[in-house]
């Protein structure tokens, strides 16, 4: 059988999960906890900012260069999940988002290895970037009152946008409902190590279900776009 | 074959620790010193093992524990602008630039702790001003061009500053240096590019990167450190090689390699009496001015203020962190975690051992 790979546009959402997370992790630099996570935060965000690149390199003749696409696309046109735009928070909200996205973004890549190039090298990146958190996870879940707190509770907070990772992207012929089920089993596996409760609320918001892939995004998604955006745009035309 | 520093470790390996720390015996004493004096005369590395002078010890801390706190507290000043960075690629470069520099503390600190310097104990020394960092991470970014000058001129006067370095008597530091000059020479040339980039840009894009030149290039010439009559401790430390060239002699050598860059790169060096002095062989430079580099030292530069609070903070906001790795240690561990255990060394391996699940 021959994989055939997905249409250029349909990797899209991927690209800019890739680019919106790496540029969040980059906001930690200078603020971690310790230098190791320093280390380590910088290196999970060089490996999203290089899937990101790798996969707007191959929407070129679509949507022009990397540059283009990151830097002259309005709020609406982004196709990120809602998850990945989440603001860091403390350094609990930035390992649930780690958890949750990393579980979901490794499994992903793997279906996608034998169809899209860049995929086999993120498969190996993002397996680290789950072990990362899950090893983060397990720490704090179990550390001390305190930590247990606050990953709680990033944890009920964060829940609503796991949803919205599942809604099928137009174009990526993936087997969905699995990616779901491996995902909701690993989640339980390592909540269940760190000692925490899986949140029961809604996985997605009462509107705002799959929002993200269409354009739909939360409000501190437009800050931090014109943050990155705004050296770029005032310059028109100028190469760096 | 025994070297000279053979003599300094005494028959079995601990020995010369012992004698360090047993101050009853002069005579051992005396021939500790002149063992040590003959490895240093001889160019010979001292190890962590080896007996050496408290003050030698003590200055080693004091430069490395600076050098260190230079990189992490410098990674701020770039670290503005990595979430504004023009493009991808320039995104890219920053982030990797900005890492290195942790990564560099985690060298150095390392190398503190061989002289049985703790990083905890050295880091509360930053936060509560006992011990200081490099000045020139005192002034702030204030546009993009700032990255490209910080990495030509500050990395390039760090380089120049820290190649002699990687032949300085104490080991561990030696070899940390010569990694970290490797990769601060990558971003040297980053930095370099970056400004040839604008300055051969748009006409706003070249007048960006000559104000950054014009503010960071006095401020470069005073990392080398006052003038060599002023110097406080240099002579020790030549002297004990932990130094090999005085600040004045790595400033000048510093001036000719930047006055030809700064040609190629089509910008001007802020200093109406750079010239090239046929006799000397070397520019002649403009007076620096020194009440600045004492103001600045004493806390009264743009940004000593929030550098350090934001370390701080930093440190502060991550408390709970390192407590809660540190009590999951403990609960999982066969035996007490001793302080510098802390769990948080391994995701180090991030960068280092990288597997990928199965």
């Amino acid at each position: 059988m021959t994989a055939t790979a997905p249409p250029a546009l349909a990797t899209l959402p991927l690209a800019d999960d890739a680019l919106v997370l790496s540029h969040r992790l980059g906001e930690w630099a200078g603020h971690a906890p310790v230098l190791e996570e320093e280390m380590a935060l910088a290196n999970i965000a060089l490996d999203l900012l290089g899937q990101a690149r790798a996969l707007y390199a191959g929407l070129r003749d679509e949507l022009g260069t990397e540059d283009e696409i990151a830097y002259l696309r309005e709020e609406r046109t982004f196709l990120n999940c809602q998850l990945v735009e989440q603001p860091n928070g403390d350094f609990a909200h930035t390992i649930v988002r780690q958890l949750f996205f990393s579980t979901y973004q490794q499994p992903l890549y793997a279906q996608l290895a034998p169809k899209l190039p860049l995929a086999e090298k993120a498969v190996s990146e993002t397996a680290y970037h789950r072990d990362h958190a899950e090893q983060w996870t397990v720490r704090l879940g179990d550390g001390t009152e305190e930590s247990h707190a606050r990953m709680q509770r990033a944890a009920n907070a964060l829940w609503r946008f796991t949803g919205e990772l599942f809604q099928p992207v137009e174009g990526l012929d993936l087997r969905w409902q699995e990616l779901e089920g491996e995902w909701a089993a690993s989640i339980t596996e390592v909540f269940g190590r760190a000692g925490l409760d899986l949140p029961e609320g809604q996985r997605s918001g009462a509107w705002t279900a799959g929002a993200g892939r269409q354009g739909l995004h939360t409000e501190p998604f437009g800050p931090m776009i014109a943050e990155m955006q705004h050296l770029h745009r005032s310059h028109p035309g100028a190469t760096w | 074959m025994t070297s000279v520093t053979s003599a300094l470790r005494g028959p079995g390996t601990g020995g010369t620790d012992a004698a360090h720390r047993a101050d009853g015996d002069n005579g051992d004493e005396h021939a500790f010193q002149a063992a040590f004096d003959a490895a240093v005369a001889a160019d010979e590395r001292i190890e962590p093992r080896d007996w050496m002078p408290d003050a030698y010890r003590s200055t080693l801390v004091r430069q490395i524990a600076q050098h260190a706190h230079s990189e992490i507290i410098g990674m701020q000043p770039e670290a503005n602008w990595i979430t504004r960075a023009p493009s991808l690629r320039r995104k890219a470069i920053l982030m990797a630039k900005v890492q290195d520099e942790a990564g560099h503390g985690l060298y150095l600190y390392g190398a503190a702790e061989t002289l049985g310097a703790g990083r905890d104990e050295l880091l509360d020394k930053l936060h509560t001003g006992r011990q200081k960092y490099s000045s020139i991470f005192n002034y702030p970014t204030l546009t993009w061009a700032d990255v490209g000058a910080i990495g030509w001129l500050v990395d390039g006067a760090a380089i120049t500053n820290q190649v002699p370095l990687c032949r300085c008597s104490y080991g561990p530091y030696a070899r940390a240096m010569v990694r970290v000059c490797k990769e601060e020479s990558f971003h040297q040339r980053q930095g370099y590019e970056l400004l040839l980039a604008l300055s051969r840009g748009t006409e706003a894009q070249h007048a960006m990167a000559q104000d950054a030149v014009d503010r960071w290039w006095w401020p470069s010439l005073m990392m080398f450190g006052p003038p060599d009559d002023e110097s406080a401790h240099s002579a020790q430390s030549m002297a004990w090689k932990i130094k090999r060239h005085s600040n004045d002699e790595l400033r000048q050598r510093f001036v000719d390699i930047c006055v030809p860059q700064a040609e190629a790169l089509g910008l001007t060096l802020p200093d109406p009496d750079l010239r090239w002095n046929e006799e000397r062989g070397a520019h002649d430079f403009g007076a620096i001015d020194w009440q600045e580099f004492r103001d600045v030292l004493k806390g009264n530069g743009p940004c000593n203020e929030q550098r350090i609070t934001q370390r701080r903070t930093a440190h502060e906001d991550g408390a709970w962190v390192r407590e809660a790795a540190a009590a999951h240690a403990a609960k999982h561990a066969p035996r007490p975690p001793r302080p510098t255990d802390g769990p948080a060394r391994d995701p180090a391996g991030a960068t280092a051992t990288r597997k990928p699940r199965s």
